[in-house]
């Protein structure tokens, strides 16, 4: 009756009952499962907007909605998605819940904090949705001014107020882990005995304290034009378009790195636990994480190639943009080089991650492409860009954070998910996503332009494999749905280390004790010390 | 670690200081300095986050990772800075066929 006997032991869910218990809750874990739902709500509200994007791009004609109703459903789509889905994804959800167990801590520094980001995001949220509700944005997710400011007579402030709150919540998050890592480690856990997702989260975090504030000034410079009416970025008062543009990818270009870098972290648990070795090139791969974070706040002007930003400028940025490629390039070749002679097994969390370096590649890669000036003129604002960060983010970002949901759901919730419907899920959302974003890189060379809803009769087939790709992608997306809620009362029971991982997370029940532990756990070992762990082989 | 609170007296002294700052940055707004009006502005900015940072911040006797912080802080804004006037200083240095 080992149901029984779990069902019966206290852990985190069931210590205390009650929606109270929930919403005024410290524990990380519980706050990690209230940002699960949150960010899983926008997920499928994004992609209901995507949905209808790729529907209307059925056919060359704007046959079924007009183009304002277009503009407001791609900048829907890009706001749910970024603001509260993709930045809040990884860190908020897998990293609050694993970070402080990962070293050993019985929770974050200050779970009240803790607990406040996530009132901000929902609050942020709630603000943005009744924005969408009330009637709609249209400016794109990047708020470009003047239009933002002077022309668009949709819900921009409300929206805008909603990513400022959300931002906060972002700082706040960030902030909690720089000083967790730093505080709360466990006797023996050094900073080179760290599990490389607590580098890259914390990478992250130094991120979301640096740049998040650059975004809620922009913020604010909007709203005073756009309702005090100041000539800041309206060159008809006097303001200078590009300035914003400079002020809002400072931020924006780094948030590329908040949604990917935790992202490079899961998969770094994943391949070295699913090939028995230890990450090649552990100090490495650290510091790219740390290169990474530097790095992304000198390339920002890449985005303003095709602006009236100066030429000059345009040379320095391009330049500096290559050096992404390095620390990118040293993971990509160390996770390949663990694989070499490893015991692999391809569980599923293992498929994503697989399906993560193959996609990571090519969304890498072709950003080398738009990185070159000359390159970049001719695909500027064409489906080759948005194919390029969809490559990052959903081939990217999705992938390991559905990676890392598989493989720590065991702990999350002491319950295994359906292996083989995993398997399957897994390989439907890698063939519907190539089948929707590889048509798209095609479309842009071409010379399809983004935001449109009307276009040449020629493109028309690209754009139906595209809408085809889209479809199987989201039946990929809805199987897990099914079975994650499934798995929560009829899935195998999981036991302690499911995956025999070496991780501290892994050395402690499943679902854990509300404390993490039972005993405060000391470090002897390094990450990813498999001789730790062989011959101790657990079965659920 | 050892708490280490400054007198109210000297809390007292930089508050007043700042303020005077304030009047002072007002003050100048008045008069005609052309280019350096921006200049003058900024630097009393500068001396007044000093003041903050340091006093009420506790900047002064914090830990050098603290400080480190405050550090990264500043050369970020420097960041931001620098790499907008690679754009702005430059934007007339080349000669755009048309324009």
């Amino acid at each position: 009756m080992i149901t029984a006997a779990v069902q019966e032991r206290e852990h985190y869910l069931n210590a205390s009952y009650g929606i109270k218990s929930w919403l005024l809750t410290k524990d990380h874990k519980r706050i990690g499962l209230l940002y699960l739902a949150t960010i899983t709500f926008f997920f499928f509200l994004g992609g209901a907007f995507a949905t209808l994007i790729r529907v209307e791009l059925l056919t060359p004609q704007g046959d079924l909605v007009s183009s304002e109703t277009y503009n407001k459903l791609f900048t829907m789509h890009g706001v749910a998605m970024v603001f509260f889905f993709l930045i809040p994804a990884i860190p908020a959800t897998l990293g609050n819940f694993f970070l402080p167990m990962m070293i050993g801590a019985r929770d974050l520094a200050f779970p009240r904090i803790n607990l406040l980001s996530w009132y901000l995001l929902v609050l942020g949220g709630l603000l943005s949705l009744y924005a969408m509700l009330a009637g709609g944005v249209d400016t794109g997710w990047t708020f470009y001014t003047p239009y933002s400011t002077s022309y668009s007579n949709t819900w921009v402030i409300a929206t805008a107020l909603g990513i400022f709150v959300a931002g906060f919540s972002s700082i706040l998050t960030g902030l909690n882990f720089i000083v967790t890592v730093h505080r709360m480690r466990a006797p023996g856990m050094t900073w080179f005995r760290l599990p490389l997702f607590v580098w890259s989260t914390y990478a992250t975090s130094v991120i979301q304290v640096l740049g998040t504030p650059v975004l809620a000034v922009t913020i604010i410079l909007l709203f005073c034009e756009r309702v005090f009416h100041l000539g800041i970025f309206d060159p008809t008062r006097g303001g200078d378009p590009v300035l914003f543009q400079h002020l809002f990818w400072f931020y924006s270009h780094p948030a590329v790195y908040i949604m990917v870098l935790p992202a490079m972290g899961v998969i770094s648990e994943l391949v070295s636990v699913y090939s028995r070795k230890p990450v090649f090139g552990y100090h490495f791969v650290a510091f790219a994480s740390v290169a990474i974070a530097v790095l992304g706040f000198l390339v920002w002007g890449h985005h303003l190639f095709v602006s009236t930003q100066s030429l000059y400028a345009g040379l320095v940025f391009s330049f500096l943009s290559y050096f992404v490629a390095i620390p990118s390039a040293i993971k990509v070749f160390n996770w390949t080089a663990t694989l070499y002679k490893g015991s692999i097994s391809y569980a599923t969390p293992m498929l994503y991650a697989f399906g993560f370096i193959g996609l990571f590649t090519i969304g890498g890669l072709t950003g080398l492409f738009v990185a070159a000036l000359g390159f970049d003129v001719h695909v500027t604002d064409t489906y080759f860009v948005v194919a390029h960060f969809h490559y990052i983010m959903v081939g990217g970002t999705i992938m390991a954070y559905l990676g890392g949901l598989h493989y720590w759901w065991p702990k999350m919730t002491g319950r295994m998910y359906p292996e083989g419907w995993a398997k399957l899920s897994a390989l439907v959302i890698f063939l519907g996503f190539n089948l929707t974003f590889f048509p798209q890189f095609v479309l842009g060379y071409l010379g399809m332009p983004r935001r449109y809803h009307v276009y040449p009769p020629e493109f028309q087939v690209l754009h139906v494999l595209s809408t085809a790709g889209a479809s199987v992608l989201a039946v990929g997306y809805v199987i897990p749905m099914i079975y994650f809620i499934w798995s929560l009362r009829y899935g195998k029971v999981a036991g302690a280390n499911p995956w025999n991982a070496t991780g501290l997370e892994w050395q402690t029940a499943s679902p854990p004790p509300a404390h993490n532990f039972d005993q405060s756990p000391v470090v002897t070992h390094e990450a990813y010390d498999y001789s730790t762990v062989l011959g101790e082989v657990e079965v659920g | 670690m050892t708490e280490h609170i400054d007198r109210v007296r000297t809390y007292a002294l930089v508050f007043a200081v700042l303020i005077a700052l304030t009047v002072l940055t007002t003050a100048v707004a008045f008069v005609d300095l052309g280019p350096f009006s921006v200049v003058v502005a900024l630097a009393i900015a500068v001396g007044k986050m000093l003041l903050v940072a340091l006093f009420f911040m506790h900047i002064r006797h914090s830990t050098r990772l603290t400080r480190l912080v405050v550090l990264g802080g500043l050369l970020w804004l420097i960041i931001l800075i620098l790499l907008s006037l690679t754009d702005f200083a430059t934007r007339t240095w080349v000669g755009v066929p048309g324009r």
